[in-house]
């Protein structure tokens, strides 16, 4: 199998192709076109700030291609929030591949306690759908460090729950994504990556 | 909802796991990658390694060893000792490392939090603060607990978080090494005081030490290291507790 992780300014991306490794599977780290347009399998991580992220994806003429894929794509943390329409951060239009909307989580003065952002460490994902998932996940954790979260929609794969609902996973015809990141979530995460490899 | 962490805490010196007790007396307690895998699989929601090399060919190993570690290890993990610069971060993240941990280079270069917070993001940067008490006033401390400074610990970890760190990670040098419980009260006054994720250290010796550092403490991880290397508590066993006194837990 010929996997792809786009290669761009985003943090970390060797942890991805690291947890591919422990699966027994190599990945190409690559921003070639036709590299990225012949994989079976494609993968867009990303840790860092939206703005400056779109505009090199912009640059690189990325945010023309992605959308346009056809074989499975895998977007991760930031890689999900760039693929919704719209991310609070900074205030940018993304690739619009879901609707569904990025928004910055609201700290609540609660009873004892403030509730902490960013939303980090394991949590429990529920309601899952689409073929990353399968029933042995419900209520499973997994790992997660964010300050924007994509509201519920129509594409919503997975829920969490952190100061309100929202959408730990995305799907959308050929296009998934996560917000937490499976290749830091132990065996349940090497699970998702497998299912996904499996689509 | 949120789980509470636990975290092993290994302290690497040329590439091995090393944990004196008050950080004299080293012994050596095995492998890094191996333990970090084992610590992995049982349970532990992540690691920290730190290295206590001081050389400049020890730093080189660690780097490696980071790159090894992150191959093997399936959880995210902390990396600290010795960052003194963005170049040492930059190295370290480039081999894999989820965080970093600051300490003494922090007190000396307070700015050093901003300019990594601001290179790497806030997530990247947890402030380690070492500090003892003494009549309620807690002085930061350096070189393992060796060396007081002019800082207070209450202020410093509030101007920590103001200028970017994501996560403070407290160790109390009265408790660290005596098996007697964690700082609750001072970790339960810095949770009200601050919105970032605080990480208990020093103290630990049973199981409802962690109880306590979850619930009077308000910490959001606990770290150990000498209970665990030594199997004095089992992290399986440490969660199924924690779970049966209902604090959520993965």
């Amino acid at each position: 199998m010929n996997i792809v992780i786009i290669k761009y300014n985003a943090g970390n991306i060797e942890s991805v192709n690291n947890a591919l490794k422990r699966l027994g599977v190599s990945a190409e780290i690559t921003g070639d076109f036709d590299k990225i347009e012949a994989a079976d399998k494609v993968i867009f991580p990303g840790v860092g700030e939206a703005s400056t992220t779109m505009a090199y994806l912009k640059k690189e003429r990325l945010d023309q291609l992605i959308p346009q894929l056809t074989q499975p794509v895998l977007g991760i943390c930031l890689g999900l929030q760039l693929m919704c329409s719209y991310s609070e951060e900074n205030d940018t239009p993304c690739l619009g591949i879901f609707e569904e909307q990025v928004k910055r989580f609201i700290p609540e003065p609660g009873m004892e306690f403030i509730t902490k952002v960013p939303h980090m460490g394991w949590n429990s994902i529920c309601d899952l759908k689409s073929g990353i998932f399968d029933s042995s996940l419900e209520q499973k954790y997994v790992y997660f460090v964010h300050s924007y979260y994509a509201a519920v929609g129509e594409h919503t794969a997975a829920v969490c729950n952190y100061i309100t609902p929202f959408s730990a996973a995305l799907h959308r015809d050929n296009f998934y994504a996560t917000q937490f990141h499976p290749e830091k979530s132990g065996t349940v995460g090497a699970r998702i990556l497998e299912n996904f490899l499996k689509i | 909802m949120l789980a509470k962490r636990i975290i092993p805490c290994l302290d690497i010196k040329d590439g091995q796991t090393v944990k004196g007790i008050n950080f004299i007396n080293i012994q050596n307690v095995g492998d890094p990658v191996e333990l970090g895998a084992l610590y992995a699989e049982q349970g532990a929601d992540e690691l920290v390694f730190l290295d206590i090399t001081a050389t400049h060919e020890g730093r080189k190993t660690f780097v490696e060893l980071v790159r090894r570690i992150a191959r093997e290890i399936n959880i995210p993990f902390t990396v600290g000792g010795g960052i003194s610069e963005l170049k040492d971060a930059d190295a370290l993240l480039s081999a894999g490392a989820d965080k970093i941990s600051i300490n003494s280079s922090a007190v000396r270069n307070p700015k050093l939090i901003d300019d990594l917070a601001k290179n790497f993001g806030s997530q990247f940067v947890v402030l380690a603060i070492d500090a003892r008490g003494e009549n309620d006033y807690w002085t930061v401390t350096v070189n393992g607990g060796r060396i007081p400074t002019d800082k207070e610990l209450f202020s410093w970890a509030r101007e920590g978080e103001s200028r970017g760190a994501g996560e403070i990670l407290f160790t109390s040098m009265n408790h660290d090494g005596t098996k007697n419980g964690f700082a609750n009260k001072e970790l339960a006054k810095m949770a009200d005081m601050l919105r970032i994720p605080i990480i208990a250290s020093g103290g630990a010796g049973n199981m409802d030490h962690f109880v306590e550092v979850f619930t009077e403490g308000k910490a959001d991880a606990g770290l150990a290291a000498s209970i665990f290397h030594y199997k004095e508590i089992a992290i399986p066993d440490l969660k199924a507790y924690l779970k049966g006194k209902g604090i959520v837990i993965r």
